[in-house]
């Protein structure tokens, strides 16, 4: 069951805004930022293709343990549409957080954007040794940069400490 | 056997035509990564990219330290760029903080990241002239970036790991008599410059090995979502100095390069064309700089930012650099992330080196643009 695609009006956030269960983080001129809810990230990113956003410049993950969520922020950018070329479009979406994590098995997981976006492929990855959160549908969910044999928690969880800190 | 291993560690089957050859993480023809390869006789099968050699965790280290004492750590990456790297992070925290930055250090900037620039891609040239065992084009360009390493000490007071720039401006302001001795070396490097064409650019050696090499269209550089050198030379005109200026580069004179090849010898001669560009705009910077001036704001101590996220980019060697900063108000930054050119142009490795002869694999990985430790952070 596919929601209506918003009518093409206003900015790219007020449009992705009217997806059930958004809302608007900011509404700068040229860094609209939008937080989508999970159900609707997949067409919330088809959406913004069409705006014209092409490629993914960045992805991260910011763990929120007073919230028990897990947000992973989609920096979106065009190539090819000259009015969007100074525009990032920051798509958030949340996760929910696991107490204690076990990565690719529990419920801290997203649908992927990889088939949306090519560009998310090595992101996703980063994301998903660094956080926990492992994203359904991505045709290759391995390590990225942590050893092979790393088994502590997702280094970049609020609660793994550096030592001496 | 292999299937009482856990995941991860199982046995490949592997036809038996298909060999395959781990190159690195620490071998000449990889720096500091490894490329796991399959190959069937010379020709490249299948590649898998395995970065994360040297991560270092620059993102997590900056979640512990205040907005001034994160400098001279997150430039770390790419110590030949440093001021490029530190750029968008600084220019994050002045949104963050809002901090007006004087004029004078504007162009300080621009300068010293131009000069970083040319530092960092003859450091990258020399390395692409080793790769394909042409032993002068290793020695020419580090001859010259000692120029650039002398103007810079000169700014900075260090050869690498300049930690020049700060929110608020730049460190320190030039030394007397800078502007005369850097007009005087960027004249001699530009002259130069123009001898790299005779014996690289122009040489039928390199030509042979890199044209029709590892070919990115258009389309597929946009999808790819690469930036920089390997986008323009795929004939997207797509620089965020001319694009999304910030600091001074809007009033300032220069072209960005473009070829619509899109093989690794385009990749291979934009970063040399953006060199000369380089120099136009030091030379420009250096005639329309206020000649006296502030070029520090003072902060109050531990500053703190608001409750809110930014993303600013530059353009560095490598091309884009985003940094995203999630404040919340504290002195020390909630999360930092930065989007480095090398690690988004990664995902056009596998892509180019499928049916590419494995003695290809050296020009076609180099030219694009990557440097190993900027993409482990």
């Amino acid at each position: 069951m596919d929601p209506e695609p918003p009518a093409p009006s206003g900015t790219a956030s007020q449009m992705l805004s009217k997806f059930p269960g958004s809302e608007i983080v900011s509404d700068k001129a040229d860094r609209p930022q939008v937080r989508v809810s999970s159900e609707h990230i997949h067409e919330a990113a088809v959406y913004a293709k069409d705006l014209g956003y092409d490629h993914a410049e960045s992805v991260s993950g910011v763990d929120y343990p007073q919230d028990g969520q897990i947000e992973v922020v989609y920096h979106l950018g065009s190539y090819s549409n000259p009015d969007l070329e100074k525009s990032i479009l920051a798509l958030a979406v949340r996760a929910p957080r696991e107490e204690t994590p076990s990565p690719g098995k529990d419920s801290t997981r997203l649908p992927t954007l990889r088939d949306v976006f090519y560009s998310v492929e090595f992101h996703e990855r980063e994301i998903f040794e660094m956080l926990g959160v492992y994203f359904e549908g991505h045709p290759d969910n391995r390590r990225l940069l942590l050893p092979e044999d790393w088994a502590d928690l997702p280094p970049l969880r609020k609660d793994f400490d550096i030592k001496g800190r | 056997m292999s299937a009482q291993l856990p995941p991860g560690l199982q046995l490949e089957k592997v036809d038996e035509r298909i060999m395959t050859l781990n190159v690195g993480p620490q071998h000449p023809g990889s720096g500091h990564m490894r490329i796991i390869v399959q190959i069937d006789g010379d020709y490249i099968v299948a590649c898998d990219p395995d970065p994360g050699y040297v991560h270092r965790g620059e993102e997590k280290m900056a979640e512990y330290r205040n907005y001034i004492t994160n400098i001279p750590h997150l430039e770390r990456p790419v110590i030949h760029d440093s001021c490029n790297i530190l750029y968008p992070y600084v220019l994050a925290t002045e949104d963050l903080l809002g901090i007006e930055v004087p004029e004078r250090a504007k162009y300080v900037r621009v300068i010293a990241s131009e000069l970083n620039r040319c530092v960092y891609t003859l450091y990258w040239l020399a390395i692409y002239g080793i790769f394909l065992g042409h032993s002068t084009m290793f020695m020419w360009p580090a001859g010259d970036r000692e120029l650039f390493i002398d103007l810079l000490e000169k700014m900075t007071g260090a050869r690498v790991t300049h930690a020049y720039l700060v929110p608020g401006g730049v460190r320190n302001d030039l030394p007397a008599n800078f502007e005369d001795v850097c007009l005087r070396q960027v004249a001699y490097f530009e002259k130069r410059i123009a001898e790299y064409a005779d014996i690289f650019y122009d040489n039928p050696i390199l030509i042979s090995r890199t044209q029709d090499t590892g070919v990115l269209s258009r389309s597929d550089a946009i999808r790819l979502g690469t930036t920089g050198s390997v986008l323009r030379a795929s004939g997207v005109d797509f620089d965020i100095r001319k694009k999304e200026p910030y600091d001074v580069y809007d009033s300032l004179d220069f072209e960005t390069n473009v070829l619509r090849a899109g093989d690794a010898y385009a990749r291979s001669k934009i970063p040399w064309l953006d060199m000369m560009e380089s120099c136009r705009i030091i030379r420009d910077a250096l005639s329309k700089m206020p000649k006296s001036g502030s070029v520090r704001v003072k902060l109050k101590p531990n500053p703190k930012g608001g409750d809110e996220s930014v993303y600013r980019r530059v353009e560095s060697g490598r091309g884009a650099l985003g940094c995203h900063i999630v404040s919340r108000s504290k002195p020390e930054p909630y999360r930092v992330k930065l989007s480095v050119g090398s690690f988004r142009n990664l995902v056009a490795l596998p892509y180019l080196l499928k049916g590419e002869k494995l003695g290809n694999m050296p020009s076609v990985y180099w030219s694009l643009n990557y440097w190993p430790v900027e993409a482990d952070r």
